[in-house]
């Protein structure tokens, strides 16, 4: 299966995607012998200079999964190749260049930057890790091109960090995870702590550096409309599993699995009267816990389509039409 | 329709270190009997403390200024003391909160916070039927085993869940008006839909009025009768759902709906992001509290504050776009075609003071804002 999803990101190319995961497992101890299955045998694959977007809702799995992805967090089985090599099993030099290459952007920018420095120190901390700067003069210079680039003033370097906005906040913490100039950027639902005419800004800026740089990301969010917006491909996950996988075009027009149809339904439409027309469907209970999930199909305790198979049986991801992946019983 | 909520030149301020925060200056607005209002506006523009006000909430430092009048089916209910706003809140107007884990207590259980609002306020009624209520009130709202439910604590609970109980515990005194504080904003999308369908069927049911407060445009377009949109502590425009929606006059309001990209529309465009950020509250603008990011901002709006002109029956806009001396030229689209449609006529409803000349003379500043 990873291979189909190979082809289903990166076409015909047999090129190595930037990031390939394979049936990739993240469980975490539940107390009482108990096992929470966060992540459970979940692939996909992203080729340079694309952008997945994870959405779901919360608790399912979505941030555990990328966390996993970039090394955060240990795997419990699986394998996670970042430009061919195992995240999981890198030697501390490894490691070291790893994290020049890949960066991370939080959710929330009020927690994610330390109080204590100068948002020059923040952003310069970076450089001076991985020794990209000649001297200190070229250090500054790149650390001001780095706050022109994210849209703050050069005077902003000496500055404190609450003295800053949400959004400008945030906008320090894109300069600190471009300052090493990496190829890979991990965001982890950088815009819902936003209020909303500043998420465009965020949004607008992040689809700017990744076309200016030919960043490749795994972007994270709950918000559909804006995951669609930065994405190529978006994954949709319910409980530790990918359901559906696809273009993210596609998978708005003609969204296979159930639960995506519903998730999608539910998403308010700010115009009243396409959002009187359209058909809602009402998803009944609670996303169930993961610590004990139904054993056939995760969804099927809240799926209005289920069949008998639906219980017993987990179905597999597999390719409905061209790249386009569900794991669903209603396409065997 | 007599309103059951009237609001007049309501302005609280907060006295803080660094001087007064004026969150709310001057809103006026009226809330009709069943009717559903939607406040809508970005985090500090002061939503959330114009309805906290209604309920008499608002504690030390804030403080509600001389001239704001509430009044509440005619009575005016902003001189109330203390005792008098404890028998008001929770009977006649209750509130749900946008966390529902802090707001319900987590060492009760679930039904005993739902009878202690209906004891406060009903001394009279039995145990029993005070059970018997509450458990009612639960299935209503949406809980499945509303008996075992009575007897677990708010931990128990998911998100959805504790949401429902908060609206059960906030029904159960059978209110006129329901105040929403971003309720749903913590919650998944399948929630929201869940939830927001539930205020609608008790809404039905009882005929109650909701205020609802919101930065979701898409939350709003779902369920409002009444648009207030609100920006640096006064309102910008105001009118019908659908003429806020499709004919919207504030460039805020604008550019609010545009920068929030739509699920159904094509990928690839540029967001219509607002630059800047919203001005210090304790140094409030002097003129229109949006004219720094205003892309059409002209000199009159840095120093004075436009007058309300009704655009249309039930439609008001705060901007000095809506004057006709103003220079229209490069609005966009939208906007625009509203000039066309409504452009004579409306500075007549205008006072035509010394402000109003300045206007005149006012030519859109070049600085390449």
């Amino acid at each position: 299966m990873a291979d189909d999803m190979r082809e289903a990101s990166g076409g015909i190319h047999a090129e190595v995607p930037e990031l390939e995961v394979r049936n990739l497992c993240k469980y975490f101890p539940a107390g009482k012998g108990r096992v929470l299955k966060a992540v459970d045998d979940v692939s996909f694959a992203i080729r340079k200079g694309q952008t997945l977007g994870i959405v779901g809702e919360s608790g399912c799995g979505k941030t555990t999964c990328g966390k996993t992805c970039i090394g955060m967090l240990t795997k419990n089985s699986g394998e996670v190749l970042f430009q061919g090599r195992d995240v999981h099993g890198m030697s501390k030099k490894e490691r070291f260049d790893f994290t020049g290459k890949v960066q991370m952007i939080f959710q929330d920018p009020y927690a994610s930057l330390d109080p204590h420095q100068k948002v020059y120190h923040i952003i310069a901390e970076g450089i001076r890790v991985h020794r990209l700067a000649k001297n200190r003069k070229d250090e500054e210079g790149q650390v001001m091109r780095l706050l022109e680039m994210v849209g703050l003033n050069t005077e902003h370097a000496n500055r404190n960090v609450h003295e800053f906005s949400g959004g400008q906040r945030q906008r320090i913490g894109i300069a600190r995870a471009l300052s090493v100039n990496p190829e890979f950027l991990f965001c982890d639902e950088p815009i819902s702590a936003l209020d909303v005419s500043i998420q465009a800004q965020i949004i607008n800026l992040l689809a700017e550096l990744k076309a200016k740089r030919n960043l490749t990301m795994l972007f994270i969010a709950h918000d559909l409309s804006m995951v669609k917006h930065i994405s190529d491909h978006i994954g949709v996950m319910y409980l530790g599993n990918l359901v559906e996988m696809s273009p993210s075009d596609e998978l708005y027009g003609k969204p296979y699995h159930p639960y995506t149809e519903a998730l999608l339904s539910a998403v308010p439409i700010a115009d009243p009267d396409a959002s009187e027309k359209r058909k809602r469907i009402l998803l009944l209970g609670d996303i169930p816990s993961p610590v004990n999930p139904p054993k056939g199909c995760r969804f099927c305790e809240r799926c209005t389509k289920r069949m008998e198979v639906c219980r017993e049986v987990r179905p597999s991801l597999k390719e409905i039409s061209d790249g386009h992946f569900a794991a669903c019983h209603l396409y065997d | 329709m007599k309103p059951l909520i009237e609001v007049q030149d309501l302005a609280v301020s907060y006295d803080t270190y660094a001087g007064e925060v004026q969150s709310v200056r001057g809103v006026s607005f009226r809330i009709l009997k069943g009717q559903t209002v939607a406040l809508v506006g970005e985090s500090g523009c002061g939503k959330s403390v114009t309805a906290k006000t209604l309920m008499g909430l608002i504690e030390k430092p804030g403080r509600v200024k001389e001239g704001s009048r509430i009044f509440y089916e005619g009575e005016e209910i902003s001189g109330y003391d203390e005792t008098k706003w404890n028998g008001f809140r929770g009977k006649e107007i209750s509130m749900i909160f946008q966390d529902a884990l802090v707001s319900l207590n987590p060492t009760m259980r679930i039904g005993k916070q739902i009878k202690e609002n209906l004891s406060n306020h009903f001394p009279k009624i039995g145990r029993q039927e005070q059970e018997n209520r509450a458990v009612e009130m639960l299935r209503k709202a949406g809980i499945p085993d509303a008996e075992l439910c009575m007897g677990k604590y708010p931990h128990e609970l998911s998100g959805g869940m504790r949401q429902r109980v908060m609206i059960a515990m906030a029904m159960i005194t059978k209110p006129k008006m329901l105040i929403a504080d971003e309720p749903t904003t913590s919650l998944d999308v399948t929630i929201q839909a869940q939830i927001l369908e539930l205020m609608q069927e008790l809404q039905e049911e009882t005929g109650m009025s909701i205020l609802m407060i919101t930065h979701d445009m898409g939350v709003v377009a779902d369920i409002a009768d009444e648009i207030i949109v609100m920006y640096a502590g006064k309102i910008a425009e105001r009118g019908s759902c659908r003429e806020v929606f499709y004919h919207p006059w504030h460039p805020y309001t604008w550019s609010l709906l545009n920068s929030v990209p739509r699920i159904d529309a094509a990928k690839g465009q540029k967001l219509a992001a607002i630059e800047g950020n919203i001005p210090d509250m304790t140094l409030p603008p002097k003129g229109c509290g949006f004219c720094e990011r205003c892309p059409y901002a002209m000199n009159v709006c840095r120093e004075y504050m436009p007058d309300g002109a009704k655009v249309r029956e039930g439609h008001e806009v705060w901007c000095w776009l809506t004057d006709n001396r103003a220079d229209k030229s490069g609005l966009p689209f939208r906007i625009e075609r509203n000039f066309e449609a409504k452009g004579a006529g409306i500075s007549e409803s205008r006072s035509t003071g010394k402000e109003g000349e300045r206007a005149a003379g006012a030519g859109r500043k070049t600085d390449g804002r």
